[in-house]
């Protein structure tokens, strides 16, 4: 925190003392002042006024100079801390060199387990009562591929049943992404590392992009996403798992947070059964090149054209 | 300039005791919407009935509808301007009234769609950054205030002649109507553009999509245009020709019958070989896994635009003020249907992996809408008082 006086009086409390102190610090006019009181105190989300102004007046991500990307993520600190009541830190690690990242899955081998699941939610902080998932598994009919008979809700412990089959699906990082094209203030867009990421400080929530994605990939905060301060991941990237706002789009970013300093992804670990295959999509000696060179792969909805850089294949 | 708003503010303040309540009573149904609002704000979208399954609704919805009402003011503009028509040109402002509130209204209705409203800057190039020419909503977002400007801009210029008591010069303004009127064709296309751009929604995905925009925004349109200036010829001396009437009627009809030729060849497209692409029209007309909450809506909406077909193509039916009345409710509301429960929510249901999830406004929304309706029909009294104020020459330089 290297801000801690702007820090302290405002958490929580929302008492009127903090806020005038912060005003007097500003030397804003007697005028300001009467109409900062009138407001409640939720509209800055417990933050100081300065803080509250710097976000709402902040650059697009591609366009903040290095200080001013360094003073974002400081904000994003103290507001998570506010809300939370938990210290987490926020990086910005940008994307390695010659890296594009890709993923496969061998639908073989998937029980349908869902530790995937459980293991996103709690890497990327996903909003435990709203219950957002980034990754969604299907129980599939087998002998068919057939979405609209896929069950969505079927029960873990009783899986795998005879006669079906688990198609896991999630953000499939497509190389021409119909959703960054969708939005209309470049608040997504794909990394040089091949993902696709939003800036939840520049969304504003039209959910165009929801509308674009063939995947279903994307998901609204639909109310303030909350996570008890106990599992709270403190491990957090600009682009990636930091605590979301309400009110923006969120999706799959491939775990930036981990990946982009050599780690795989949460749901790679988490996984049981072996089934799931991160890697380097520019290094031929890499796991998930060999699969694409020696399976049988296919992609979901490959005739839309958006170029999904993550495959399913058998044994 | 000043005296003439000065003037302008003076003539919509005036009036009986029936406007005056009229106000009120639409004043009240803004305040209620604006509550309802305050609400979504504080506690987010979740007071919608909105998921990440079925992530627009009735907001898009009417936003969907009243683009078309907008543009449906060019058939009155066209033979007002181009084929200077004396009886069309005498009402052809209070058209644009309706289409400068309506304009208003759409862009409101996605506004309160926004989950960031105060982010709404983020739009406007140079502090924002804008995704034009990729995103059709960007698109929408230009052609939308374009029109505004447009509708807003002409009437003035002629309005404020007529209070200087001179002709406005046709050489000045005749430009900007040519381009107000490939603007109100391009604002609807655009509007479909939005949605038929989403191969992810097989539903949508269709080129009659635009055409069947135009098409309907052709019904609803004159529709509301003829109910609006038989509301006027009541209650102002403005004289309204039948004329008007009759060829904005005879626009409808055709469109209407040619809106449900395009339902006609869409049903049998999507059900002759019925594959993937055709989950969401069976849901909508029929019902899927039990589920078929659209159902009542859609064959309400056909039969509405079957019975004022039917009407409209009746020539003595159609002359007939109060069968003509009858045709036009049913055509607005069946358009209206068809629009926005019919066109926009079977979009998303089932969702792209399949799952079949339903969708019902919620009170806030209800009322939400409300609001932005009841403020659509404040903007255009207040403009419409001043346009027949002005036409009347009831508000003069001289005075």
């Amino acid at each position: 925190m290297s801000d801690g006086q702007q820090n302290d009086p405002e958490v929580g409390s929302g008492a009127g003392g903090g806020r005038r102190h912060f005003l007097k610090t500003l030397g804003l006019g007697a005028a300001a002042a009467g109409a900062v009181a009138a407001a409640p105190a939720p509209a800055w989300g417990g933050r100081t006024l300065k803080d509250a102004f710097a976000d709402l007046f902040r650059k697009h991500y591609k366009e903040m100079s290095p200080d001013e990307v360094e003073a974002a993520l400081r904000r994003i600190e103290r507001r998570a801390e506010a809300r939370l009541g938990v210290g987490i830190d926020c990086s910005n690690t940008p994307p390695l060199e010659g890296v594009v990242f890709g993923y496969a899955i061998n639908v073989s081998v998937c029980r349908g387990y869902r530790d995937c699941v459980s293991g996103c939610v709690k890497e990327n902080n996903l909003g435990r009562d709203s219950q957002v998932q980034y990754i969604r598994v299907l129980e599939m009919e087998q002998g068919t591929l057939d979405l609209e008979q896929a069950d969505h809700y079927y029960d873990p412990a009783t899986v795998p049943v005879e006669g079906k089959y688990y198609l896991p699906v999630q953000c499939m990082q497509c190389d021409d992404p119909p959703c960054v094209k969708a939005c209309p203030v470049e608040a997504t867009w794909m990394e040089p590392d091949g993902v696709v990421v939003v800036d939840y400080d520049w969304c504003i929530g039209c959910r165009y992009c929801m509308t674009a994605c063939p995947y279903w990939a994307r998901h609204f905060n639909w109310t303030e996403p909350q996570i008890p301060a106990e599992e709270v991941n403190s491990n957090t990237h600009y682009l990636g798992n930091r605590p979301r706002p309400r009110g923006v789009v969120e999706k799959c970013h491939f775990c930036l947070q981990r990946t982009r300093v050599g780690r795989e992804p949460a749901c790679v670990e988490a996984c049981p059964t072996g089934a799931r295959v991160f890697g380097n999509l520019l290094d031929p000696d890499s796991e998930i090149r060999w699969i694409l060179a020696n399976k049988t792969v296919f992609r979901l909805k490959e005739d839309l054209g958006t170029e999904p850089k993550f495959w399913y294949y058998t044994d | 300039m000043i005296r003439f708003l000065f003037d302008a503010v003076r003539t919509v303040l005036q009036g009986p005791r029936e406007y005056w309540l009229w106000l009120l009573f639409l004043a009240a149904v803004i305040a209620y919407g604006v509550a309802n609002y305050v609400q979504q704000l504080t506690t987010g979208l979740v007071v919608t009935g909105m998921s990440d399954q079925v992530s627009w609704g009735f907001y898009i919805s009417n936003f969907a509808f009243l683009v078309g009402i907008a543009a449906a003011a060019v058939l009155l503009v066209i033979p007002a301007y181009i084929f200077n028509r004396r009886d069309v040109k005498e009402v052809v402002l209070v058209g644009e009234g309706i289409a400068v509130a309506a304009v208003i209204m759409a862009m409101l209705f996605v506004v309160v769609d926004l989950g960031r409203p105060e982010r709404f800057w983020h739009m406007i190039p140079g502090p924002g950054r804008f995704n034009f020419p990729l995103s059709l909503l960007a698109w929408d977002v230009v052609v939308l205030s374009g029109y505004l400007l447009l509708n807003l801009g002409i009437p003035f210029y002629i309005l404020y002649s007529k209070y200087r008591g001179g002709e406005p010069s046709l050489r000045l303004y005749f430009p900007f109507v040519v381009l107000a009127i490939f603007w109100a064709i391009s604002i609807h296309t655009v509007t479909a553009f939005l949605f038929s751009a989403n191969p992810a929604r097989p539903y949508w995905h269709t080129a009659l999509l635009g055409p069947r925009f135009i098409a309907s925004a052709f019904v609803s349109g004159p529709g509301l245009i003829i109910l609006t200036l038989q509301v006027i010829r009541r209650v102002t001396s403005y004289r309204i020709e039948q004329s008007v009437i009759d060829l904005l009627a005879l626009i409808m009809t055709f469109a209407l019958q040619i809106n449900l030729f395009f339902v006609v060849a869409e049903l049998f497209t999507d059900f002759y070989n019925e594959g993937s692409h055709s989950v969401s029209i069976r849901y909508l007309f029929f019902g899927i896994e039990g589920f078929a909450s659209l159902r009542p809506w859609i064959w309400t909406a056909l039969g509405m635009n079957l019975v004022a077909v039917t009407i409209l193509t009746i020539h003595p039916l159609r002359r007939n003020l109060v069968t003509l009345n009858i045709a036009c409710v049913l055509a607005c509301v069946g358009i209206w249907i068809e629009k926005g429960m019919g066109l926009v929510i079977p979009g998303f249901i089932p969702t792209p992996l399949g799952e079949v999830f339903e969708y019902t406004p919620t009170r806030t929304e209800l009322g939400v809408s409300a609001a932005i309706w009841a403020l659509g029909f404040m903007i255009f009294t207040l403009l419409a008082k001043l346009v027949i104020a002005v036409e009347q020459g009831k508000v003069t330089h001289a005075r």
